[in-house]
């Protein structure tokens, strides 16, 4: 007992509570007293916040407080009130009444603000809360110095507001409603909205108050859209960037695009399963990023060589024969690994959320998906601007006879860039395992949109894939609150189709092997 | 020359003929007597219907796509809207005889708590204004895609995946339950047609009937279409489309006029599908189901009307006899098929025993 005392003490540094030793002893005493005494003095330490009061009321509630013939009080062995190993003999046990009881418990769940579990202390602040009493005031002036946890010391200012609306001094009310009105959040909305029937006088004060509140509210929820709609917008940019390759710079149309995108995924999967344990674990799924990009690259590589080679210039035959491909490779996933979802863990490093400034919170792994968009994004363009494969790539899109003539094995760039395409698919797939479920159907979610976006941001255009994606991301989630999240799906859908008529010709402005006609 | 394309001609008015024949043998040999060794059970006459409607679908898009050169990946959701005006009415007939024994609202309205008829579900206790909203409201969708799409002169991949867009869109908006048309549910638990029980013997040899007819009909159609000076038109679209245009014709409208009767086609098939088989939810508009329907044509030779319907039985009967025994092989062997009849067989079986017949 004393050990337990002595850490509550270190936990909590000295609780800086002006409740002098010996008034909390001379209270404490009276635990031993009359029913009425003892009821008295459990409230008294249930206010105080005392920590050292937890483990007394504790003991008296479960019945293991005893009291001495001269007074003093013994749980088990030793003194209630110092810890100390103490002689026992003679000790009767506490009796105590229902009325004693009720204080108990009411004093119990009060002094739980000062436990060392924070899941407990959460519990303690949300029942302060509820009873919304001025007395508990120094309680939670008391707990509020000791909090770091931000999401009880959110708790417990929503209290003290609630608590200094409920007393009944005007300037106490007063500040109460300024410290709801700066917290921001929806209950501390809720919590003033309830306390204007009950004060006219100040229902101006509240207004204000609450207006503050909307609007700290709308700020943040169109903080967290936008970054959600940034967020899908960076998962469409992943998934169509290497649509982009394939079908906007080359002209060929992969059906099988989304379950290349699948197969990254899996790969990822794989890479897990095969470091679990070692101590490259942690570092699974950036190493799952180049393997993915292989596996898929490899894949694709011997798509271009083995079937879509002989269909060049019929488009819709390519189309035909890729859903084929895709629908066979969905297949044989789902035999091999079973139609059930695959667990992909995070790194500990993506985990969690982050607060932005205006309390905008972004959940981390999204956050880690938009800068893994840009930089493969930057990756590609790069590749095709400064490499000599980008540079041939460009001269068999631009004209294919002179290329060839100029030395460029023609054959080889297609299956190259079909697979470097293939494998961007399968790096989106690494970045889709941490926010869908890795399943065989994984791609096919994907594909439509994906065509979209490439659709959309103009066909063998890199920049407007980008904003394509992020156009139709954000779109989206600025649609959701209104519509739904089908409906937003569906009138970005509607959308586009009306703007294809506006811009034909900008957003299908052919170059390459596509545009023969 | 002519003596060889009439010789062709024969041959597919041969194939044509046996065809038909063999179609009205189902329902003929079920009608024997039980225990006769020539009868053929119930399940081979809903089976063979089912695929006759698959067939209707099949000439349809052989229509847009083998003549036309519009390859739709989306009329199974012309299908799917024929099949739940359909629905709507069988729905209507079911009257006060379902769970919950509303007079006039079907089940899933009254679980979801709704008070009165939706506007949109006015006139379907009406046969006739169901059958004829089956055929206006595919075709009012075609018409207004269509239009958008080919004023814009969107062709190819591009209106492939339009119309898939399309489809998906549909899907995902029909699996709300506010939409007022029973959610993931869909339509089911019919009871009659035109006052006739639907799990009885004749109404099941009737449905057969009617969608026998229908594909006579809509062959006959569609022959018509394609042998007139229009038909030479389209194909003429398909191989060259700017230089038809640049002849003088209004490519756009013939492009609109065919596409919108193929929708109508889908339409007309989809609503004889459902009181087949019972039952019509949102997974008749998934993308996968359209694209599926375009393989049975290509596997039977686009551009021949008669390869459409042959494709559609043989590709539905591969699938019934492989799903009976290894369904998971099904979605390999379907791949497989893909890519086969593009990469070997671009003329289809029709290519096949033309081949044979030269």
């Amino acid at each position: 007992m004393k050990r337990l005392i002595l850490t509550l003490l270190l936990v909590l540094g000295l609780a800086p509570i002006c409740f002098a030793q010996n008034e909390f002893n001379a209270t404490a005493l009276r635990l031993g007293g009359s029913f009425g005494e003892q009821a008295e003095a459990v409230e008294k330490l249930g206010l105080s916040g005392d920590p050292r009061a937890l483990p007394l009321l504790q003991a008296l509630a479960d019945g293991k407080l005893a009291r001495m013939p001269d007074g003093a009080l013994r749980i088990g062995d030793a003194d209630a009130l110092t810890g100390a190993p103490a002689d026992a003999t003679g000790a009767s046990p506490v009796r105590i009444n229902n009325r004693v009881r009720a204080a108990l418990r009411s004093a119990l769940g009060r002094l739980q603000i000062v436990s060392p579990d924070p899941a407990e202390r959460l519990r303690a602040a949300d029942g302060i809360l509820r009873s919304r009493s001025a007395q508990d005031l120094p309680l939670l002036d008391a707990a509020l110095a000791r909090e770091t946890v931000p999401r009880i010391r959110e708790r417990l200012v929503l209290a003290q507001g609630a608590a200094r609306l409920a007393s009944d001094d005007e300037a106490m009310k007063r500040a109460g409603i300024e410290s709801l009105g700066a917290s921001g959040s929806e209950a501390a909305r809720t919590v003033l909205l309830e306390a204007r029937t009950g004060n006219a006088g100040l229902a101006e004060a509240i207004d204000a108050a609450v207006a503050r509140i909307d609007r700290q509210l709308a700020f943040r929820r169109a903080g967290e859209l936008l970054f959600q709609g940034l967020s899908l917008g960076s998962v469409l940019l992943l998934a169509a960037l290497g649509l982009a390759v394939t079908f906007g710079v080359m002209g060929v149309i992969n059906m099988a695009h989304g379950e290349f995108v699948m197969l990254g995924a899996y790969t990822t999967f794989l890479v897990q399963e095969a470091l679990r344990g070692t101590f490259l674990a942690p570092w699974a799924l950036p190493l799952a990023v180049p393997a993915a990009f292989l596996v898929t690259a490899v894949l694709g590589a011997a798509l271009e060589r083995g079937l879509i080679r002989h269909l060049y210039g019929r488009p819709l035959e390519t189309l035909l024969m890729t859903f084929g491909v895709g629908m066979m490779l969905q297949q044989a996933v789902r035999l091999i690994f079973g139609a059930q979802n695959r667990e992909v863990s995070s790194p500990a490093w993506m985990q969690g959320t982050l607060m932005l400034p205006g309390e905008i919170s972004v959940t981390q792994n999204r956050l880690w998906i938009i800068v893994f968009g840009i930089a493969v994004l930057l990756l590609v363009m790069a590749a095709i601007r400064f490499t000599r494969f980008g540079l041939e790539m460009r001269a068999v899109v631009q004209n294919r006879r002179i290329a060839a003539t100029m030395g460029i094995r023609t054959g080889r760039v297609d299956a190259l860039t079909f697979a470097f395409g293939s494998g961007i698919a399968g790096m989106a797939g690494v970045a889709l395992s941490q926010i869908d479920n890795v399943s065989p159907n994984l791609g096919t979610g994907y594909i439509v949109d994906s065509f979209m976006v490439v659709v959309f941001g103009g066909v063998g255009s890199l920049a407007g894939t980008l904003i394509g994606a992020l156009t139709l991301g954000v779109f989206n989630k600025l649609l959701e609150p209104y519509t739904g999240v089908v409906l937003a799906k569906v009138a970005v859908l509607v959308g586009i189709m009306l703007f294809i008529q506006r811009r034909p010709k900008g957003l299908f402005a052919l170059k390459g092997r596509a545009a023969d006609q | 020359m002519p003596g060889i394309s009439s010789l062709r001609f024969n041959l597919r008015l041969l194939l044509v003929a046996l065809i038909f024949v063999l179609l009205l043998l189902p329902p003929l040999l079920n009608a024997l007597p039980a225990g006769h060794p020539l009868r053929v059970s119930d399940f081979v006459v809903a089976v063979t219907g089912k695929w006759i409607c698959y067939a209707i679908l099949a000439l349809s898009i052989d229509l847009a796509w083998g003549y036309a050169g519009i390859l739709s990946l989306g009329h199974g959701a012309f299908f799917a809207l024929g099949g739940y005006a359909m629905g709507m009415h069988l729905m209507r007939n079911i009257g006060d005889r379902g769970v919950y024994g509303h007079p006039i609202l079907p089940d899933f309205m009254v679980f979801l708590g709704y008070k009165e008829l939706p506007w949109y579900w006015l006139g379907f206790e009406y046969f006739p204004f169901a059958m004829l909203m089956a055929l206006l409201v595919p075709g009012a969708l075609a018409g207004l895609v269509g239009w958008l799409a080919f004023r814009s002169r969107i062709t190819g991949v591009y209106l492939s995946i339009i119309t898939q867009a399309m489809t998906y869109a549909l899907m995902l908006a029909f699996f709300r339950n506010d939409m007022g048309f029973g959610g993931n549910n869909g339509f089911t638990d019919f009871k009659d047609l035109l006052g006739v029980p639907l799990n009885t013997p004749s109404a099941r040899t009737g449905l057969y009937l009617a969608a026998f007819g229908a594909l006579l009909i809509t062959l006959l159609i569609s022959a018509h279409v394609v042998q007139s000076k229009f038909g030479r038109l389209l194909i003429a679209i398909r191989d060259a489309e700017s230089r038809v245009r640049f002849l003088g014709y209004d490519v756009t409208a013939f492009k609109l006029f065919v596409f919108v009767l193929s929708a109508m086609m889908a339409g007309l098939a989809g609503a004889l599908y459902v009181p087949l088989v019972g039952i019509i939810n949102p997974g008749e508009f998934s993308p996968g189901n359209s694209i599926e329907a375009v393989v049975w044509v290509a596997f039977g030779g686009r551009g021949t009307l008669i390869g459409a319907i042959l494709g559609a039985f043989s590709v539905n009967a591969l699938k019934t006899w492989l799903t009976s025994f290894a369904p998971d092989l099904w979605l390999l062997v379907l791949g497989a098929l893909f890519i086969v009849v593009t990469l070997f067989l671009p003329r289809g079986l029709i290519g096949l025993i033309k081949r044979r017949g030269a």
